[in-house]
């Protein structure tokens, strides 16, 4: 296996505590991945587990305290102002919104340029650079002079999917893309990420909540539970096999748009809850 | 293009501030006569002001004894003469300027201050504590108390005192920059920013002030307002200096000389009057066109119906407990049209079953189910159709038909557990409430059916729930709650409008297991609305498809899912992910390979 | 509960005794001005030191403002220069006057306000133009001009109630209720336009909101909507609106005095200020931030009452 691009090594991220000395709450209690050049890691959680949070200490949007977060063999954890800034060009990000995502008063245009302009590219080079990537996530080359809420919830993901390119960088980290778009929607922007990956050997960390999402573009998942990172391994492994007790429930728990085969699963989980919960209960007793 | 027309119908005329809108926000002001005749009634008096010494023939402090309260019209002396013999136009003039030099100190001092530390004090959360302390502090101060307080310090000069008037209006700027700040800073465009590498100083130049900026100059209308009629109360007791026209002085002396010469009072206070008036009425006029027309007034009522209405009659006597037909839901567009969001619905619901209403965003099925709980919002018009609960045709009915209905016949369980419960109210409190309106039980009574009920749903400690606040319990348990109060009177139609999308996967597999276990147990028809083709498959016989207000496809779900009719039906179908399809290709790296490698 | 309130007990102390400090810093820079009124033709440099040094004025300011405070706490707020009164006595029965117009007018206001914008609010129509018409006026005209139309037409023209003078409760309560009600209507009708307008608003907000919609399917009343839920959730913002009005009212009380001869906080403020009365004006400070720093605790107080969730987070 190649050296990792990225690697978390006992990471612990907390939530800083308004008011005079009082301890941050640590939300992420350690946990260890990696990401190779090219691969897409998926981390599969649900609300509250910790999973953005991990996203957002990747992103040095969130208070690192333990353990580090190495890129190219650098630890990134507690990078401060311009250091951290000149990582922008290596790392770059996709949000959940596509309404808060984008400033809703810059046009399409701005809002592209400006991660190029603070990199001290030149206006024109800018632009030229801006009609590429409309292209590239395609979108008409008018889009450049319009605002925001002229698109919809689709269009805006790709205009966001558009930012991160930008700079042309080796790690973008999808914070639930696709969570809050329409079905059909939400198939096609999932093919545009696969599309340019394949492209251009950028690597994913792809947050998610829903496992059928995760299955279909992740190489490798992780599924957090509660702040720690329960079981990772293969896509294939991991989503058909799963041994953590957790992860065995939310698998099960995901209702498959079949009906006869949702009603065997859900006899299924009926069985995996009995099972544990006998489980439980002996070793209560033990 | 890529997505659903039915997208891009989401408008969010909130956000809307920037250099387009306003470019626009000019135009329009121009356009609005409040907005036109109030700012030149401003103008013209500014202008006058200006002009003060071309207009009056005479110096304002200028005293001439042979014209003591000399009458209006008088040569020389077009409104008179005050009890000093000075010319009243002149002092009036001269007392405009007053006004407006009041008006800009007071006002840019506190727009400067607020402005600043509301954008440090918004943006950096560390400094908030302190900047927050610190304007706390200055609004609790009495304003007028210390300006008079502070006379020793200024001796009387309005415009030192305005100086620290400034300083006191600073708070309410303050609060709005920080309040807005704050709420961009949050936003994920600032962090997509941050991201990007974008410093902060850029950031608050770029993404925070032209948010902020709409409001503040609304703010700095009703600043110089606060500071004119503020400089004329002080003037009025006799703070400042005596050979300073203002309107205070001015209908000070008027008052004390009312018996001999009411007109002597009447001008400055009707100049003081009008000029204040213009400057609120311009400030509203300002905000409306910035930040859109404030907000209608929110009537609890039945829905509106279309002139002449009148209910779909049907002859043949449906078995259905409910039956909708042909409905049609609109709401207006801003030219006044109507807008058709739901577009001929029909629908029949049977005791015991399920029915599926599927479709994707902006399709109407949210809507159709307000309709038929009669809860639409108050811009919302029914066009047309018939809706029958049992027989009873409830468009058009009065609220007092449905509000039977509803306790008894039907009742609804909402998307969102935690907006949709009364945060100032015990859960207790709320489910009692509905229990007693529905039964009319008795309070102890009502409290142990909802004891009950609470154990039913599957609440571990019902008793402690029960006397908890809404936010102290987690959303998985609001929603068992909401369900409670639901099923309280043994409804036989229940409305769940995507009730487990806000939650978690194995949060949403017990909630649907627990509707499921009802419905058995009361026969309860369900009406599902949903875009998940995975909870439809779990719980519901029959599908209803939705499109832009239609139904375009209905049937038993294993036939709908194993063979669907509609094209539109099967493209959604075909966009669900795969269970069976798993990422089966290497990663490829052909990115950056190092640093400093030529592209 | 308890902890929240006892947390807003002593920020609200802390802040009493900046603002004094504040106010007493800002003061001291005018103490050798006054002086030199006070001695006339007197007044030399060296006389002016003496008169600072016979006060204690020339010690450093914060030693001033600490023997001033430890004074205060003992119940001591200094003598008038001029007229040698106690401070501590002299203030009371003109706060009493203002307070007598203050109260009432924001007893009114409040009472009229929650009437008006609830029923702005949940009405619409043409009852909702109306009460913003109404509220529009209240803006509109300062209330220096209001008190000034009303004393001309009921007490000048109609000669309904007095112009002017304030007559004492204990000397005759009608005579007292007299004199003060034109003040009291002078000052009610803007604060009242300014509750009000909050009210409207935050009540649609509320009226908007997803519980709205669920207590309707419940089949519970709109008046009960209204008036039960909604209102009390809105409660909380029209507060914060409701101290702040109290500060306003006032402050325009003090103006309001001054046009109807009453004998008040506002006039004893000015006429002590114009004498650069040191003592009186720190006394009038500490009754003025006193009162409105207990005004902001009880909002904050009544806001945790109304709003279980600020109890636990401020």
């Amino acid at each position: 296996m190649t050296t990792p691009l990225l690697e978390g090594r006992d990471l612990k991220v907390s939530y800083p505590v308004r008011g005079f000395r009082r301890k941050p709450i640590e939300i992420v209690h350690g946990v260890n991945f990696s990401v190779a050049p090219g691969e897409t890691l998926g981390i599969v959680g649900e609300s509250g587990s910790g999973k953005t949070t991990i996203g957002r200490a990747i992103l040095g949007l969130a208070l690192v305290t333990g353990g580090t977060v190495n890129f190219d063999g650098r630890d990134i954890s507690h990078l401060g102002g311009a250091a951290r800034r000149a990582l922008a060009k290596d790392i770059q990000v996709v949000f959940q919104d596509p309404y808060s995502s984008l400033n809703p008063s810059l046009t399409i245009g701005e809002t592209l340029a400006e991660p190029l302009i603070v990199q001290g590219w030149d206006k024109q080079a800018a632009t030229k650079r801006v009609l590429e990537l409309l292209d590239r996530v395609g979108l008409p080359k008018n889009a450049a002079a319009r605002l925001p809420r002229e698109f919809s919830g689709g269009q805006r993901q790709r205009v966001a999917i558009a930012r991160a390119l930008a700079p042309e960088p080796r790690l973008i980290v999808c914070d639930e893309p696709v969570s809050a778009l329409d079905l059909s929607t939400q198939a096609k922007v999932m093919e545009l990420l696969l599309d340019i990956q394949r492209e251009m050997g950028v690597a994913y960390i792809f947050v998610s909540h829903d496992l059928a999402v995760v299955r279909h573009i992740s190489h490798r998942v992780g599924v957090v539970y509660k702040g720690e990172i329960v079981e990772q391994g293969p896509v294939r492994e991991v989503t058909t096999h799963p041994e953590n007790p957790y992860t065995q429930r939310l698998l099960l728990a995901a209702p498959i748009a079949d009906p006869l085969l949702q009603e065997k699963r859900r006899a299924d989980r009926a069985r995996l809850r009995q099972t544990q919960h006998n489980q439980d209960v002996q070793a209560g007793a033990a | 293009m890529t997505s659903t027309p039915s997208d891009s119908t989401v408008v969010q005329p909130s956000e809307t501030d920037g250099e387009e809108v306003r470019k626009g926000a000019l135009a329009r002001l121009v356009r609005d006569p409040q907005a036109v005749i109030t700012g030149s009634i401003l103008i013209l008096m500014i202008i006058a002001g200006l002009l003060a010494n071309v207009i009056a023939q005479h110096d304002p402090n200028e005293a001439n004894l042979y014209v003591v309260n000399a009458p209006p019209g008088t040569e020389g002396y077009p409104l008179g003469a005050d009890q000093a013999g000075r010319d009243i136009l002149a002092r009036l003039l001269h007392s405009i300027n007053t006004a407006v030099v009041s008006a800009l100190i007071g006002a840019s001092v506190a727009l400067t201050i607020g402005t600043a530390f509301g954008l440090v004090g918004g943006y950096f959360e560390r400094l908030r504590g302190v900047t927050e302390w610190t304007f706390t502090l200055i609004m609790t101060f009495p304003g007028i108390l210390l300006l008079i307080l502070l006379m020793p310090l200024t001796g009387g000069d309005y415009r030192a005192t305005m100086l620290v008037f400034g300083v006191l209006l600073s708070p309410g700027i303050y609060r709005i920059v920080r309040n807005m700040t704050v709420g961009v800073s949050r936003e994920l465009y600032v962090d997509a920013a941050k991201v990007s590498g974008v410093t902060s100083s850029r950031i608050l130049r770029r993404h925070v002030l032209s948010v902020v900026r709409g409001p503040i100059v609304i703010a700095t209308a009703f600043l110089c307002g606060t500071a004119i009629s503020t400089q004329a109360g002080l003037a009025f007791l006799g703070v400042g200096s005596l050979s300073i026209p203002s309107f205070g002085a001015m209908i000070s002396e008027g008052f004390r000389n009312i018996g001999l010469a009411p007109t002597q009072y009447l001008w400055p206070a009707l100049t003081l009057g009008v000029m204040n008036a213009c400057i609120v009425l311009f400030g509203n006029a300002l905000r409306d066109t910035l930040q859109g027309a404030q907000p209608k007034a929110q009537k609890i009522a039945v829905a509106k119906l279309v002139d002449g209405f009148e209910a779909d009659a049907e002859s043949e006597d449906t078995p259905a407990l409910l039956s909708i037909r042909d409905l049609g839901i609109a709401y207006p567009s801003p030219s006044g049209a109507l807008n058709e969001v739901v577009r001929g619905v029909s629908l029949d619901l049977k005791p015991g079953e399920t029915v599926g209403l599927v479709g994707e965003s902006g399709s109407g099925k949210t809507q159709t189910a307000f309709g038929v709980l009669g809860v639409l919002p108050n811009e919302a018009i029914v066009t047309r159709g018939s809706v029958r609960i049992d027989g009873t045709e409830i468009l058009g009915a009065p609220e007092s038909t449905l509000r039977k209905l509803r306790g008894d016949a039907i009742a609804y369980v909402p998307q969102e557990p935690m907006s949709n419960l009364d945060p100032v109210y015990t859960v207790g409190s709320q489910l009692v409430e509905g229990i007693r309106v529905a039964t009319g039980l008795s309070k102890r009574e009502a409290k142990s059916r909802a004891l009950e009920l609470l154990e039913r749903v599957g609440i571990p400690d019902p008793r402690r729930t029960f006397d908890s606040y809404p936010h102290e319990i987690s959303g998985g348990m609001a929603q068992r709650v909401l369900i409670a109060g639901a099923v309280a009177t043994e409804p036989k139609i229940l409305i769940a409008d995507e009730p487990t999308t806000a939650l978690d996967v194995t949060v949403q597999a017990d909630i649907l297991d627990l509707l499921r276990d009802l419905q058995q147990e009361m026969g309860m028809g369900i009406i599902l609305v949903t875009h998940n083709f995975g909870v439809v498959a779990d719980i519901c016989s029959r599908i209803c498809v939705m499109k832009e207000g239609e139904v375009v496809e209905t049937g038993e779900a294993i036939d709908v899912f194993a063979n669907p009719q509609h094209e539109y039906t099967t493209m959604l179908l075909n966009a669900i992910l795969d269970e069976d399809t798993v990422r089966t290709d290497p990663p490829v790296s052909v990115g950056k390979p190092t640093e400093g490698a030529s592209r | 509960m308890l902890i929240y309130s006892a947390r807003r007990l002593a920020s609200g102390f802390v802040l009493f005794i900046l603002v004094a400090f504040i106010t007493y810093w800002l003061l001291s820079f005018s103490f050798d001005s006054v002086i030199a009124v006070r001695l006339g033709a007197s007044a030399t440099p060296e006389t002016i030191a003496a008169v600072r040094a016979d006060y204690g004025l020339d010690r450093p300011v914060v030693v001033q403002y600490v023997d001033w405070l430890t004074g205060v706490f003992q119940g001591d707020l200094g003598r008038s220069f001029y007229t040698q009164e106690p401070v501590a006595d002299a203030i009371p029965p003109r706060l009493f006057v203002t307070l007598s117009i203050v109260v009432p007018a924001l007893i009114i206001a409040t009472i009229i306000a929650v009437f008006l914008g609830t029923f702005a609010a949940s009405r619409g129509g043409g009852a909702d133009k109306a009460a913003q018409g109404i509220m529009l006026f209240g803006y509109l005209v300062p209330n220096l001009l209001i008190a000034i139309l009303l004393t001309v037409v009921l007490a000048i023209n109609l000669g309904w109630l007095p112009a002017t003078g304030y007559v004492r409760f204990g000397d005759d309560p009608s005579g007292w209720l007299k004199s003060i009600t034109i003040p009291v209507i002078a000052l009610f009708i803007g604060g009242a336009a300014n509750i009000a307008n909050q009210v409207r608003g935050t009540m649609i907000d509320e009226l908007r909101k997803d519980y709205v919609r669920t207590l309707r399917t419940r089949g519970v009343s709109a008046r009960t909507i209204v008036y039960k839920h909604a209102l009390r959730n809105a409660a909380g913002p029209a507060l914060t609106v409701f101290g702040l009005t109290f500060i306003n009212m006032f402050g325009g009380a003090l103006i309001i005095e001054q046009v109807f001869a009453l004998p008040g906080f506002g006039t004893f403020s000015f006429n002590s200020a114009l004498q650069g009365d040191f003592p009186v004006l720190m006394g009038l400070t500490v009754f003025g931030v006193g009162m409105t720093v207990s005004v902001n605790l009880l909002t904050d107080l009544a806001n945790g009452w109304l709003n279980p969730k600020a109890r636990i987070y401020s």
